[in-house]
C-alpha cells in the first residue's frame, strides 16, 4: 500500500526534534561555526532526549525506544533544518550505537553499551574517511586480516567525528580481499589499543565545522576475535552502510529546507528596482524549483528509509536517495547565496555557513548520522 | 506507517495493464506514421483487457488511496503507449461539465464525449486573454471566434468552448458553452500535425456567428463575477489532471529507462548501486541520474494523488508534480537518447516516439513555467496579479 502515512510515535518525534532545533539549534549555529567549538551543555541536553541514543536496550540503561530507519530520517531532517553542523556532531555517536544495536552479539552489547545509555554525552563514532580521493567503501585501505587469533586492523583514518575525545571507534574496514558492501567489516577498537594513534591536532575543515575531527592511524592494531561487530558471525556490511546514508541524506534535505525557509522571506522584503525580488521570475523560479526538489529528495530518502526497515536490500534506493539528495542540498545552498547576494556571502548571515555545510556534508559518504 | 509497496492484487493489476501495453504496442508506430487516421475507439484485443478495471475497484483493505493508486495505473498505461486500448467515454469537456455545469446540465451531456477548446492563436497559458466572444441574442448566445490545439476535437461529438462575455471584465467575464457538432457557424478547420502522440487528435475550429441555446451557457449563470467567476471551475479540475498529465510523461520515460537498461545488458554493462562514484562510467552515472529524476517525479505525483485521496489541499503538490513530470519528460527522454547513441533514433524501436510523445509533457495543461508560478505564488503568498 503506497502511503505517506507517519505513525503517531513517528509524527510525536518529529515534532520533539523540530521543537529541539529551533529552540536550541538556530540560534547558537553561527558562534559554534566561528569558534569550531560545541556546548557542552547541547551535547548533553540532546542525549537527556534521546535523540541520539534511544535506542539503546533498557537492560543496558537506555530508553530502549524502537529505532527505525524512517525515524531516524525524521529526526536528521529536523535537526539539520536547525544547524547541520551541530546535528552532525550530536547524532555522530550513533553511528557508533546503532550498528552495536543492530548487529552487535548479547556479549557486545552488554560490554559496549551501558556507557552510552546514559543521559550524559559521550563520545563514540565510527571511522571510515580515508586520505586519498578515490576513496571508495566497497574497497577501502584499511585492511583487517585474521592473525594468530586476532583480526589485525592496518590504515588511516580521517576526519572522525569526536576522535580526540572518543572512548570507542567502530572502525570499518575491507576485511579478506572480496570487494563490495557486503564485505565491509566493522570492528570494536579502545582508544587506549596498542598500535592506534589519534592525531591531537583536530583535523579542519570547510563546513561541519565545529565537529571536532581527527585522523587516526591503525598500525598493527590487534583486535580480539570477539570484537569484530556480529563476532563470528560478522555483519550485513550493506545494511550497515546504507543506514548511514540515508540519515545523511536526510540532513541534506533539513539543510536545503532552511535555506528555501531563509530565502522566502528575505527574497519579499527585499527590494530591487522598485519592488521586491521575489516578482521576478529569476528568483520566484529559484525558489519554486528549490521546494519541488525539496519534496522530491524527502521521499526519496523515506522510500530508501522504509525498504531498508521493511528488511528488504536498499541498496538501489539508498544510491537513488543519496545521489538526489546531495546534489540538489548543494545546489540549492548554492542557490540560497545567490539569491541573498553579498549578504549570502557575508558571514553575519548562516548562508554561506550553510553551503559550506552542504558541500562538506555531501562528500562525507555517512560518517555523521545513523 | 509510510509504504511504498504495492499489495499482490495491485502488483497483479500492474502486470495485467503492461501485458495490454504490449498488445497496443504493436499498433503504437502505425498510427505514429498515419497521424490522418483515428486510432479506433476500441481495439479489437481490448475484451481481453476488459477485467482490469474491475479488479483495480477491488484491491483489498491493505489497498493504496484510489487516486494514488490511479496515477500509478496511467504511469503503467503510457508505459505501453500514450494511445488506449479502450478510448475513455469521456474527455476533457466533460471534467468541465462536472465542474460548472448545473445538475441538469449533467444528466444531459452525461452520455455526449465533448472536447475542450480554450487555447486560442493568440494564447495559451494566458487564459483570460481570450478573445472569443459570446453575447446573448433573444434566447440564443452568438459565438464568434477560433480555437485551437482542441484535444479530442475530432473524434468528440462536441466541444465546451471558452468564451468571454465581457472583455472588461477579464477572468470575470470568461464562459463555458457546449457547442455541438453539425451547429452552422462552428466549423472544424484542420486536424493539427504534431511532433508526437499522433495517435490522440488534435483539432482546431472556428465559429462564425454560431448560434446555440441559452441553456448551453455551463452552470446557466450570465453574470460577470468578480474575480474568477467561471474561470475558477476551469481551474479546479487542474488540481487532478495535472498530477495526471505528469504520471503519462512519468509513464513514457519508465518505458525509456526500461528499454535502456534492457540494451545496457545486452552489452554486459550493468550499473553497480554500490561502487564507488569514482568506478562508474559516464554512462552508469547517467543511468542513475535518469533513475533518481524518474522516482524524484514518480513519488511526487503519488503525493499529489494521495494527498487528494486524504482530503487535503493539493493544489502546491499537484503543480509540483506537474513541474516534475514535465522535467523528467524532456531531461529523462535526453538521457535514454544520449545513452543509446545513434540507434536510438532509428525507428527500429519506439525509443524515438516515446521521446516525441514525452516533450508534450511539460507544455499541455499548463507548461513548466506556469507550473513554477503557480509553486511561487503558494510559497510567496502572493497572487496572479503579484507575481506574473
Amino acid at each position: 500500500m503506497i502511503t505517506f502515512e507517519l505513525t503517531k510515535e513517528q509524527t510525536l518525534i518529529q515534532k520533539t526534534a523540530k521543537e529541539f532545533a529551533s529552540g536550541e539549534l538556530k540560534d547558537i549555529a553561527r558562534d559554534c561555526d566561528e569558534h569550531d567549538e560545541i556546548p557542552k551543555k547541547l551535547l548533553d541536553k540532546a542525549w537527556e532526549m534521546g535523540l541520539a541514543n534511544a535506542a539503546v536496550p533498557e537492560t543496558y540503561g537506555g530508553i530502549g525506544m524502537q529505532r527505525s530507519a524512517m525515524t531516524s530520517a525524521l529526526i536528521c531532517e529536523e535537526l539539520g533544518y536547525g544547524c547541520a553542523s551541530l546535528a552532525a556532531a550530536i547524532m555522530a555517536p550513533s553511528t557508533f550505537i546503532q550498528p552495536l544495536v543492530d548487529f552487535g552479539t548479547e556479549e557486545q552489547k552488554k560490554r559496549y553499551l551501558p556507557t552510552y545509555g546514559q543521559d550524559k554525552f559521550a563520545p563514540a563514532a565510527a571511522a571510515l574517511h580515508e586520505s586519498h580521493f578515490t576513496f571508495d567503501v566497497t574497497d577501502m585501505r584499511t585492511t583487517a586480516r585474521q592473525e594468530g587469533g586476532h583480526w589485525v586492523l592496518n590504515g588511516v583514518k580521517r576526519l572522525v567525528p569526536f576522535g580526540q575525545t572518543a572512548q570507542h571507534f567502530l572502525v570499518l574496514a575491507k576485511s579478506g580481499d572480496r570487494t563490495g558492501l557486503a564485505h565491509v567489516g566493522a570492528f570494536i577498537v579502545p582508544r587506549d589499543a596498542k598500535g592506534l594513534t589519534v592525531e591531537s591536532a583536530p583535523e579542519k575543515t570547510m563546513g561541519l565545522k565545529p565537529v571536532p575531527k581527527a585522523k587516526i592511524t591503525l598500525d598493527n592494531v590487534a583486535v580480539p576475535m570477539a570484537d569484530r561487530l556480529g563476532a563470528g558471525k560478522g555483519i550485513d556490511g550493506r545494511r550497515l552502510i546504507n543506514t548511514l546514508r540515508v540519515a545523511n541524506s536526510a540532513l541534506c534535505v533539513g539543510l536545503a529546507k532552511a535555506v528555501l525557509d531563509a530565502s522566502v522571506p528575505y527574497a519579499k522584503q527585499r527590494v530591487a528596482f522598485g519592488e521586491p525580488i521575489a516578482k521576478r521570475q529569476a528568483i520566484a523560479f529559484k525558489l519554486s524549483e528549490m521546494h519541488s526538489e525539496i519534496e522530491a529528495m524527502r521521499w526519496l530518502v523515506w522510500k530508501a528509509a522504509s525498504q531498508l526497515d521493511q528488511n528488504g536490500d536498499a541498496t538501489k534506493a539508498t544510491t537513488l536517495a543519496q545521489h538526489y539528495a546531495n546534489k540538489n542540498c548543494v545546489l540549492i545552498a548554492d542557490n540560497g547565496v545567490q539569491i541573498f547576494g553579498g549578504h549570502g556571502y557575508i558571514r553575519d548571515l548562516p548562508l554561506e555557513m550553510w553551503m559550506r555545510n552542504a558541500r562538506t556534508l555531501t562528500v562525507l559518504e555517512g560518517i555523521v548520522a545513523a | 506507517m509510510v509504504d511504498f509497496t504495492f499489495n499482490a492484487k495491485e502488483q497483479e493489476i500492474i502486470r495485467e495493464i503492461r501485458r495490454e501495453g504490449l498488445v497496443l504496442r504493436k499498433y503504437a508506430r502505425y498510427y505514429d506514421e498515419h497521424e490522418e487516421e483515428l486510432p479506433p475507439d476500441e481495439f479489437p484485443e481490448a475484451k481481453e483487457f476488459a477485467h482490469i478495471d474491475k479488479m483495480a475497484a477491488d484491491r483489498g483493505a491493505d489497498a493504496t488511496s484510489p487516486t494514488a493508486f490511479y496515477m500509478c495505473m496511467l504511469m503503467h498505461r503510457t508505459w505501453g503507449d500514450m494511445m488506449r486500448m479502450k478510448v475513455p467515454f469521456t474527455a476533457l469537456g466533460n471534467a468541465s461539465v462536472t465542474a460548472a455545469g448545473t445538475d441538469e446540465q449533467k444528466k444531459r451531456w452525461a452520455k455526449t464525449r465533448l472536447s475542450m477548446a480554450n487555447t486560442e492563436p493568440g494564447c495559451g497559458s494566458d487564459s483570460k486573454a481570450i478573445e472569443t466572444t459570446a453575447e446573448l441574442d433573444g434566447d440564443e448566445w452568438v459565438l464568434n471566434g477560433e480555437k485551437i490545439f482542441v484535444t479530442t476535437g475530432i473524434r468528440a461529438e462536441g466541444s465546451v468552448i471558452w468564451a468571454t462575455i465581457d472583455k472588461s471584465a477579464g477572468r470575470g467575464g470568461i464562459k463555458a458553452f457546449v457547442v455541438m457538432k453539425g451547429t452552422p457557424g462552428f466549423e472544424l478547420v484542420k486536424k493539427e500535425k504534431k511532433m508526437g502522440i499522433r495517435s490522440s487528435d488534435t483539432a482546431a475550429f472556428v465559429l462564425k456567428n454560431c448560434r446555440v441555446p441559452k441553456e448551453n451557457l455551463l452552470g446557466m449563470d450570465p453574470t460577470v463575477k468578480k474575480g474568477g467567476g467561471g474561470f475558477k471551475g476551469l481551474m479546479k479540475t487542474f488540481n487532478l489532471t495535472r498530477p495526471g498529465v505528469a504520471a503519462m510523461g512519468i509513464g513514457n520515460i519508465m518505458a525509456c529507462q526500461e528499454f535502456v537498461a534492457e540494451e545496457m545488458a545486452k552489452e554486459g554493462v550493468a550499473v553497480d548501486y554500490e561502487a564507488g562514484q569514482h568506478k562508474r562510467s559516464a554512462i552508469q552515472q547517467k543511468m542513475i541520474e535518469l533513475e533518481a529524476e524518474l522516482e524524484a517525479a514518480t513519488l511526487c505525483t503519488l503525493r499529489a494523488g494521495w494527498l487528494a485521496d486524504k482530503g487535503k489541499p493539493n493544489n502546491l503538490e499537484a503543480s509540483v508534480s506537474k513541474q516534475k513530470g514535465g522535467d523528467i519528460s524532456r531531461r529523462g527522454a535526453q538521457l535514454a537518447l544520449e545513452i543509446l547513441g545513434a540507434m536510438g533514433s532509428t525507428h527500429d524501436q519506439l525509443v524515438e516516439k516515446w521521446f516525441r510523445d514525452a516533450r508534450i509533457t511539460d507544455i499541455y495543461e499548463g507548461t513548466g513555467e506556469i507550473q513554477r508560478l503557480v509553486i511561487a505564488r503558494e510559497l510567496l503568498n502572493y497572487t496572479s496579479k503579484d507575481l506574473t
